[in-house]
């Protein structure tokens, strides 16, 4: 919302400076976006008499001028092709600073004339781009007056923004009362006197649609002339950016920014019949003042002639009653219309009117009979005609309130010890009428133009609760309400920085755990990957529909119906997807080998449990070359020792972990695994992506993932450990090497080998796998080390070689292996 | 102690000390052990010929004998070691390494900004009695907005840029979160005030440039109690944001504004020099969070009775104060994985935010 300072002090009576007045309207929540002081940088300026301009003797491209400063006459050399004998300029004295140049003047001496100033163009003074000469003023501009006030240039324009609860600051008057009651000067009075009819006649309302249209007031005014406004009129428009078109119409733009109140102008002539009908849309189309087509729907209300529809109601008017310089009658049309259909008319049209933003938020329903007094006072002002009587429908709708405040609550609720007096006060000053008063508390009657305040309350509780907890917050809410909004009223006008900070008690000695227990698994994840090498992304959580689909489901209820971005339009089956693009993107910039993670969420279905948290991992080309070991492309093993060390990390029993090859299809359907932790869970997955994918998206080759649904890891139980078994014996390692098929998984080998002998086989491991011409064809060998722990005494060789046998016959027996 | 030997046991000695002294390698010097030790050795054979000694003389010649023996082990032993420690050294000598080679490749990787001060706003509103809370990505309208008081018309709607899903079974189509709040509300229907809690995560609003991305993450705060006040809402602001950013007289402004779901509502500004862009001095301010004492309504769509609990909420941007604590000036490349970016910005994973290491 913007005004001048000058426009202000139409309402406002005060000498605070600019600086207080803008610092007011940020304190009191009217934040101030910006002041425009443009005439600030002009007040050395002023208004001269080029008394001669001829031709520099040294310069064929500079003029010698005679310069009547008003305050003597000075010699200036200026380059300007338009400096002429006899015109009006603006003039800068030696020691000015011109703005477009950055440049303090001197006097000085150009080929052997004497410069003492400058004439100055649009852009030397900063108010535009207009270079091809100096400034030309009109002849009657008065020689020696400063430029920017004789221009209008020294008034501030000021840009706040006000809040959706604040309709009634959509006005310059509204800013102006709320300043009052903060003490910024006195809000001047605004009693328009009710002007007499000439005669009785025009169109009359018709108001089909009440809900929407509870009361509108309309008043023809005849023998008008329609001309450009004066002056006045037109620098206050032009000042906030708004064109001047015509008196009638420039009239309404102004009561709109003045008080608030769009109005809206008919000219007679170009109405059918002499009724104006209200009703709902019902298809028609109009050509709106902005030149566009609309076509109403019946949530939309049509104001309608006899020939059709003439406006939307409370958004834009219709072009073709519209009125121009050849308007004689016309009819002024002041309304209340209901703000929620207003604003879903808007939006349906996507209409932004400076109508629309007032009518929903909601006006003043009582200012309307001052308003159409008001307008009618400047139409016969700048139009002349003579006024008819005024005409209306409906009656002013009910908008008186009351609320109550009790005094201890501006403490207890807002921290600030404010006297009953003094809230009472601020109170009156924003114009609420004390009803009632005592010791403990106040009622006030809401003014007509706070429709924020002490609103009909509306709640949307949830379903879910118990009728009797709904009803008592219902009612808890009712009461309180009231009180909260006048409360901040008392607050706001003294500024919420007057509020004494208080820290926060605390609730326990020690802080209770910040994180739940999947949090510190997030966590805990997110370290050991970025202490595996992996750097943690955070990519978005959707992407294109066609590179998410190589990747898992993507159902149309995952698919936004309004994306930013057509590459944007999918929520991701998984982290893999995002992480393989944003690999593909450092490949591109020149890094194609990448170990990328990220802990975030993927999408299975369009319901809050449809979505894990997920902690996933890419690796993609070789690593790194060294001096001292070859680089190698990265397989499913490195993949799974990422996958291996979050789970080791964050608890996973491993012993009871299983791998099955049917990894998702986007892996190579050989190299993956799924992990499941018994017959249901599924926890996760790891491979090499598969070539067609890696093909299809033109990712970066070879490329490995893993992936942990964290959602899926059970809580740690919180259990005491049993006692270490630390056995006083050294361990005695043997390793075995087996002939088994192909097929046979080490994972059978080296669990079979566990088994043959529980209490003194203490671990097992794998560390060579050999398959080659030296073996039988459809064979390989799994070598493996078993080491066995004495626990009572040390083992002897025969105890030791029988141990052995168990070993080889248990996994004999599991996998048909033969000992090599 | 070989003064008292008898001529030709000091012979032997004298001898031996000499042939030691002349050995250069192990292997010189094991030929004279074994020429002196050995089975056949002269000390050998000394001893075994004491047996043919006179008795009288026997006793005296044998512990002339031992004697010779500890002196000549000694001696035979410590040449042994001296050479053992010339022959090392020797061998150092020769085995030296370029240590400017570099070591054998190890990548570290790193933690994200957002991560590091996700972790940062845990450990401080922790400290203040607070737990973390999330919430689900896909939102019902109802959490998103009814329920914050921004009903169906609401002009606060429209300024969210909302993502859409398809709407199914004739309910209104859930959204992308637009902000945290609907956590808010998850955990008031869930859990019986007081509330002490904070909620981060994704939200999603359709606007993208310098400053705006479709997906960034908010930082949202609950507190519920029967007795706190706009001041405590203040003081827990102030003490956070001094924290954060580790300047303890950060300049914080309160002003008054509009939220639907608070009231009396504030927005938070900080202290900056808009020209050089340090926080702290400078004059000039910088809007960083919006706040408020949670608004009756949104208490009683949760069903909990204003009249008997009260309490104040704020959220801020997690993307906007980690650029602001770190110098960083563009959004964008939060969510593009630049290995470059990532690696200038990211965070050591062994250096967890811990209060008392300080964040």
């Amino acid at each position: 919302m913007k005004f001048t300072l000058s426009w202000l002090k139409t309402h406002l009576d005060t000498d605070a400076p600019l600086d207080t007045i803008t610092d007011t309207l940020t304190r009191i929540g009217l934040e101030l976006e910006g002041v425009d002081n443009r005439g600030a940088a002009l007040t050395t300026f002023r208004i001269a008499h080029v008394i001669e301009a001829v031709q520099h003797p040294n310069a064929d491209r500079l003029r010698a001028c005679k310069v009547d400063t008003g305050d003597g006459i000075v010699s200036v050399v200026c380059g300007a092709p338009n400096a002429r004998t006899g015109m009006k300029a603006v003039f800068a004295a030696p020691g000015s600073f011109i703005p477009g140049t950055g440049i303090t003047l001197k006097v000085g001496e150009i080929r052997g004339v004497q410069s003492a100033g400058m004439l100055l163009s649009a852009r030397e003074m900063g108010l535009g781009d207009d270079h091809a000469g100096i400034i030309e003023l009109p002849q009657d501009a008065p020689v020696g007056v400063g430029y920017a006030t004789w221009a209008g240039l020294d008034d501030p324009v000021i840009d706040i923004s006000v809040t959706p609860n604040r309709g009634d600051c959509f006005s310059v008057r509204g800013v102006a009362r709320d300043l009052a009651a903060a003490g910024i000067g006195r809000l001047k009075p605004f009693q328009p006197a009710r002007i007499a009819p000439a005669f009785d006649g025009g169109p009359r309302w018709q108001v089909d649609w009440p809900e929407m249209c509870p009361w509108i007031i309309g008043r023809t005014i005849r023998c008008v002339k329609n001309s450009p406004s004066p002056r006045w009129l037109q620098d206050r428009l032009i000042s906030i950016g708004l064109r001047p078109i015509n008196a009638l119409v420039d009239v309404t733009n102004f009561f709109t920014i003045d008080l608030g109140r769009p109005l809206h102008v008919f000219d007679v002539a170009k109405l059918q019949g002499d009724t104006l009908t209200l009703r709902r849309g019902a298809g028609e189309s109009m050509r709106a003042l902005n030149g566009k087509d609309y076509t109403l729907t019946a949530e939309d209300c049509a104001i309608c002639d006899s020939a059709g529809v003439q406006s939307i109601a409370g958004v834009i008017g219709g072009e073709a009653t519209g009125c121009d310089e050849s308007t004689t009658e016309v009819f002024v049309e002041c309304a209340y219309f209901d703000p929620v259909r207003i604003a879903l008319t808007g939006r349906r049209h996507q209409i932004v009117s400076d109508a629309r933003q007032r009518f929903e938020r909601g006006l003043d329903p009582a200012l309307m009979p001052d308003a159409v007094e008001a307008a009618t006072a400047m139409i016969l002002e700048l139009c002349g005609g003579e006024p008819g009587t005024v005409t209306q429908a409906g009656a002013e709708p009910a908008w008186q309130r009351d609320a109550t405040m009790r005094f201890r609550r501006v403490a207890e609720l807002g921290g600030l010890d404010v006297t009953a007096d003094d809230a009472v006060m601020s109170l009156e000053r924003l114009g609420f009428a004390i009803q009632a008063r005592d010791a403990e508390s106040v009622t006030v009657k809401v003014p007509s133009w706070r429709n924020d305040v002490a609103a009909k309350v509306h709640l949307d509780q949830s379903p879910t609760m118990a009728p009797d907890i709904a009803q008592r917050a219902a009612e808890g809410c009712a009461q309180i309400e009231p009180e909260c909004d006048l409360i901040e009223e008392v607050l706001r006008l003294r500024g919420l920085d007057s509020v004494p900070p208080v820290s926060l008690p605390s609730a326990t000695p020690v802080p209770v755990a910040t994180l739940t227990a999947r949090q510190v698994r997030m966590a805990l994840a997110r370290r050991t990957l970025a202490a595996q090498g992996l750097a943690e992304c955070v990519t978005f959580s959707f992407m294109a529909h066609e590179e998410a689909a190589p990747f898992g489901a993507t159902p149309d209820a995952l698919r936004l119906t309004n994306p930013i971005a057509a590459d944007l339009d999918q929520l991701r089956p998984t982290p893999v997807a995002t992480l393989a693009m944003a690999a593909k993107r450092n490949a591109a910039r020149g890094f194609p080998d990448v170990a990328l993670f990220e802990v975030g969420p993927e999408f299975a279905q369009d319901a809050p449990e449809g979505q894990r948290l997920v902690a996933a991992g890419i690796r993609s080309g070789s690593t790194p070359r060294s001096w001292l070991a070859g680089s190698r492309g990265l397989d499913a093993m490195d993949a799974k020792g990422d996958l291996w060390a979050v789970l080791t990390a964050i608890g996973v029993p491993l012993e009871a972990l299983t791998l099955t090859q049917d990894a998702p299809s986007f892996y190579h359907p050989g190299r993956s695994a799924t992990l499941r932790q018994g017959p249901k869970t599924v926890l996760g997955s790891f491979g090499e992506i598969h070539p067609r994918v890696l093909a299809a998206l033109d990712l970066p080759s070879p490329m490995v993932a893993f992936s942990l649904n964290l959602d899926a890891v059970a809580d740690p139980k919180r259990r005491r450990k049993a006692a270490p078994d630390l056995a006083p014996f050294q361990p005695v390692r043997r390793d075995f090497a087996f002939l088994v098929d192909t097929i046979v998984s080490a994972d059978a080998v080296t669990r079979a080998a566990r088994g043959a002998e529980r209490t003194l086989i203490a671990g097992v491991s794998l560390f060579d796998v050999y398959e080659g011409d030296k073996l039988p064809e459809g064979k390989k060998s799994l070598a493996i080390e078993v080491v066995f722990q004495p626990r009572e005494r040390t083992l002897t060789d025969a105890e030791l070689d029988a141990a052995g046998q168990k070993v080889i016959a248990a996994v004999a027996k599991a996998t048909g292996a033969v000992l090599r | 102690m070989t003064s008292d030997l008898t001529d030709d046991l000091l012979a032997l000695k004298t001898e031996t000390d000499a042939a030691l002294a002349a050995a250069t390698d192990l292997r010189a010097w094991d030929s004279i052990r074994i020429a002196v030790l050995g089975r056949n050795g002269t000390l050998t054979g000394l001893l075994r010929d004491l047996g043919k000694t006179p008795a009288e003389q026997r006793r005296e010649r044998g512990a002339a004998l031992n004697r010779l023996k500890d002196a000549l082990n000694e001696a035979i032993e410590g040449r042994k070691s001296a050479l053992e420690a010339a022959a090392l050294d020797e061998r150092l000598a020769s085995e030296r390494i370029d240590p400017t080679l570099p070591a054998r490749p190890r990548e570290t990787g790193l933690i994200h900004p957002i991560s590091r001060t996700i972790e940062e706003i845990a450990a401080i509103f922790g400290a203040m009695g607070c737990t973390i809370i999330e919430g689900p990505d896909v939102e019902s309208d109802w959490h998103n907005f009814t329920a914050l008081n921004i009903p169906e018309h609401h002009p606060a709607r429209a300024d969210h840029d909302t993502f859409y899903l398809p709407a199914q079974d004739g309910k209104p189509p859930p959204v992308l979160r637009t902000q945290t709040s609907p956590v808010q509300i998850r955990t008031m229907l869930t859990q019986p005030p007081p509330i002490r809690v904070i909620v981060t995560g994704r939200t999603y609003r359709a606007d993208h440039d310098a400053t705006h991305s479709p997906m960034f993450h908010q930082c949202e705060g609950l507190i519920i109690d029967r007795n706190l006040h706009l001041g405590h809402l203040k003081g827990c602001l102030i003490d956070f944001l001094r924290t954060f950013f580790g300047i303890s007289d950060l300049p914080v402004r309160f002003r008054s504004s509009y939220f639907p779901f608070t009231e009396p509502s504030m927005e938070v500004d900080i202290g900056w020099n808009r020209r050089t862009g340090d926080l702290g001095g400078g004059g000039d301010w910088l809007e960083i969070l919006g706040s408020g004492m949670v608004h009756p309504r949104v208490l009683a769509n949760c069903g909990i009775d204003p009249r008997e609990w009260q309490g104040f909420a704020w959220g801020m941007g997690v993307e906007r104060i980690t650029m602001l604590k770190h110098g960083m000036t563009d959004l964008r490349p939060f969510y593009e994985s630049d290995l470059r970016w990532l690696r200038h910005y990211g965070f050591n994973p062994l250096m967890p935010t811990m209060l008392h290491e300080g964040v």
